[in-house]
């Protein structure tokens, strides 16, 4: 692991009209390492998300990636710096097979004509080396597949693309047990690979399971960065639910609640 | 590696020790893998056609001749190639009501360009000028569904009085085409020789297009998925095309409107099967929502979609044109609109959106065509042929809608 951050936030601020969403997050995540962002509901973790993916600009603040002052305008910007997202709601299409759900948007193709066997290779090459072995054929289409294999699908699409640092917003929020522990070991399995990994999550074991550094917001401020094994849930618990910002700019810290 | 890798490693050991499985891909298991996506293929329906050309070739006199097949062809051509068109709208999850009369437009232009007394332009520049209408009614059309939101179901009904009304405005009654050339596009038959080239051509190019894609794919390591089936098709499909140039040169010789059918199965089949393109019709039909995140132009798509829907009832519009030597203030009228969209659908073109398979619309129109020429060889009246292909089409829709079900439910 080296000591410059793969993606560095500095002093973040974004406001939405009156609403301020973030005020002055610093953030990182290093290559290898998976970091958890929580906070209770409005505490800013998406919003903190969508700025680096280049949904919404940053008001204030710099973002750095490898050490190199970056701006990003939109999510082709991220994905160029090699930043992928994998949202809530996965954005996969049913009616395709996992091959062609991988390449969505970017298929392989010669003169427009699709370049079907390079595609599946690749295709069967990525999800053997996330070791994603449950899913039977790559030719099935994505209908037929659980939750938990529909999220190995979103992920392994994340990483085909030789991505740096990928985020991945409540990636277990739908899942029964079983799966969950899929996905999480797919996902510490990412930081093994020598990627960043952010995940966002409400769910603790989760993020005890898989993640190496925990950072808490509350109400658009940093709380603290905990790392996984000398904190405790509680104490993350009473960060998230009664933390104190660390960094006070002029406000005092007992702000009235931000409505989000 | 981080300080707990050695942690983190055993951890996984423990919580997830998920076996090397083996690939399952054998036939048996990718069908049941395909019945529960909600693709039940094309069998049901050839299943069907056999059967009822079966029953009318015992029940009606002459319904099983080299003469009445080349009759069931020769009609069911221009609802086949509206159908093609149907079925990529239907892809995207749309629907196109104004193609009848968008084709009854192609027909008033090909007609009058053609008039010896009036613009009297040469026989190709008259077909261009009809498909080059359709298209640019489709761009038109397709226009206000994807760039403003109005439902496509509201602007092609639009379209089918607007176009309706152009044609009743610009037609004097009949006009009738004299242009040998444009009335080739439904009255010629190829002599036997050309007959058997044909089919000479296309089982090449099949195995050609067979066998190339299986030697990549070996490239790859992509093994062929079933030997047998691939065995039977590369039999199967010259069988059909030397079958079928057979039987029509019992009677007249192949027809330029089945060329023009099995062309228009190829090309579109292309299109929609193997390029980026078709591609990304059927994501936009799957989740429109997921190809917009993954960089497809929406809207483009929704257009060109719009525009080959255009395009195909322009080139129906002339076949059938051509198949009466004329047009009149009927034309695009009768059931050609309901016969087109169901033939896309009766051969298994979803509703509902990124299912299907242009083959579909052959298959569906077969079925129309071929009922109502049975029907009517027995002696039955329009109104049960009406009744009857109304059914079918329920049948169809309800099929569909249950298979969707079935999907939902084993997708989650």
């Amino acid at each position: 692991m080296t000591d410059t951050p793969l993606l560095e936030l500095r002093g973040v601020s974004k406001s939405f009209g009156s609403v301020q969403a973030l005020t002055d997050v610093d953030f990182e995540v290093r290559a290898g390492e998976v970091m958890a962002l929580v906070g209770d509901n409005g505490a800013g973790k998406s919003t903190l998300i969508k700025c680096v993916a280049g949904i919404h600009p940053m008001d204030d603040g710099e973002m750095l990636f490898e050490g190199e002052p970056v701006t990003v305008h939109g999510p082709r910007d991220a994905a160029k710096l090699g930043i992928e997202v994998v949202y809530q709601d996965l954005a996969l299409c049913d009616n395709l097979d996992v091959v062609q759900n991988m390449y969505l948007g970017r298929e392989a193709n010669r003169f427009t004509v699709l370049q079907e066997p390079p595609m599946e290779a690749r295709t069967r090459e990525t999800l053997k080396t996330l070791r994603v072995t449950t899913i039977g054929s790559i030719r099935q289409a994505v209908a037929t597949l659980s939750g938990g294999q529909r999220q190995s699908v979103a992920v392994a699409r994340a990483v085909l693309w030789n991505s740096r640092l990928v985020i991945l917003d409540e990636p277990t929020a739908a899942l029964g047990v079983a799966q969950t522990e899929q996905v999480l070991a797919l996902v510490r399995r990412l930081g093994e690979q020598g990627l960043g990994v952010v995940i966002i999550s409400h769910n603790l074991h989760d993020v005890f399971e898989t993640a190496n550094r925990i950072t808490v917001l509350r109400l658009g401020r940093n709380v603290g960065v905990y790392e996984r094994d000398k904190t405790t849930q509680d104490e993350v618990v009473h960060a998230i639910t009664a933390g104190v910002p660390t960094k006070v700019s002029g406000i005092p810290s007992t702000a009235p609640e931000v409505p989000a | 590696m981080s300080p707990d890798g050695a942690a983190t490693q055993t951890t996984i050991e423990a919580t997830a020790p998920e076996p090397e499985t083996t690939e399952v891909d054998s036939l048996p298991h990718r069908i049941v893998d395909r019945l529960r996506s909600g693709d039940i293929g094309s069998w049901p329906v050839i299943i069907a056609l056999a059967i009822i050309v079966l029953v009318f070739s015992q029940t009606a006199q002459n319904f099983f001749t080299p003469g009445n097949f080349t009759n069931i062809i020769t009609q069911m051509a221009g609802t086949c190639l509206l159908a093609y068109g149907v079925v990529f709208v239907l892809l995207i999850g749309e629907i196109d009501l104004s193609i009848a009369f968008v084709s009854g437009v192609a027909g008033v232009v090909v007609a009058k360009a053609q008039l010896p007394n009036g613009a009297h332009l040469p026989w190709y520049v008259c077909i261009l000028l009809a498909l080059l209408a359709g298209t640019a009614i489709g761009a038109f059309q397709g226009s206000f569904v994807a760039l403003i939101g109005v439902p496509s179901f509201v602007v092609t009904l639009a379209g089918f009085e607007i176009w309706q009304g152009v044609i009743q405005r610009t037609v004097p009654g009949v006009i009738v085409i004299q242009d040998n050339m444009i009335n080739n596009a439904s009255n010629y038959f190829f002599s036997n020789t050309a007959g058997w080239i044909i089919a000479g051509l296309v089982t090449a190019a099949y195995v050609f297009a067979m066998l190339g894609s299986a030697i990549s794919n070996r490239r790859h390591g992509i093994p062929i998925h079933d030997p047998i089936v691939f065995v039977v098709k590369l039999v199967i499909v010259p069988f059909i095309a030397f079958l079928t140039v057979y039987i029509e040169n019992k009677d007249r010789g192949v027809p330029f409107a089945l060329l023009l059918m099995v062309g228009g199965l190829v090309v579109w089949t292309y299109v929609a099967k193997r390029t980026v393109f078709g591609r990304h019709i059927y994501a936009v039909g799957g989740n429109a929502e997921a190809a917009r995140r993954a960089g497809i132009n929406v809207a483009r798509i929704r257009i060109l979609v719009f525009m080959i829907s255009g395009f195909m009832a322009g080139l129906g519009g002339i076949v059938l044109a051509a198949r009466l030597n004329s047009v009149d203030l009927n034309a695009g009228g009768g059931t050609l609109l309901i016969d087109a969209i169901a033939a896309a659908v009766i051969g298994g073109t979803s509703l509902f959106g990124g299912r299907g398979e242009v083959r579909n619309a052959l298959i569906g129109a077969a079925i129309i065509s071929t009922v109502s020429n049975g029907m009517f060889i027995l002696g039955y009246t329009t109104g049960t042929i009406f009744i009857v292909t109304g059914a079918i089409l329920l049948l169809a829709v309800t099929f569909d809608t249950v298979v969707r079900r079935a999907q939902v439910r084993s997708g989650r």
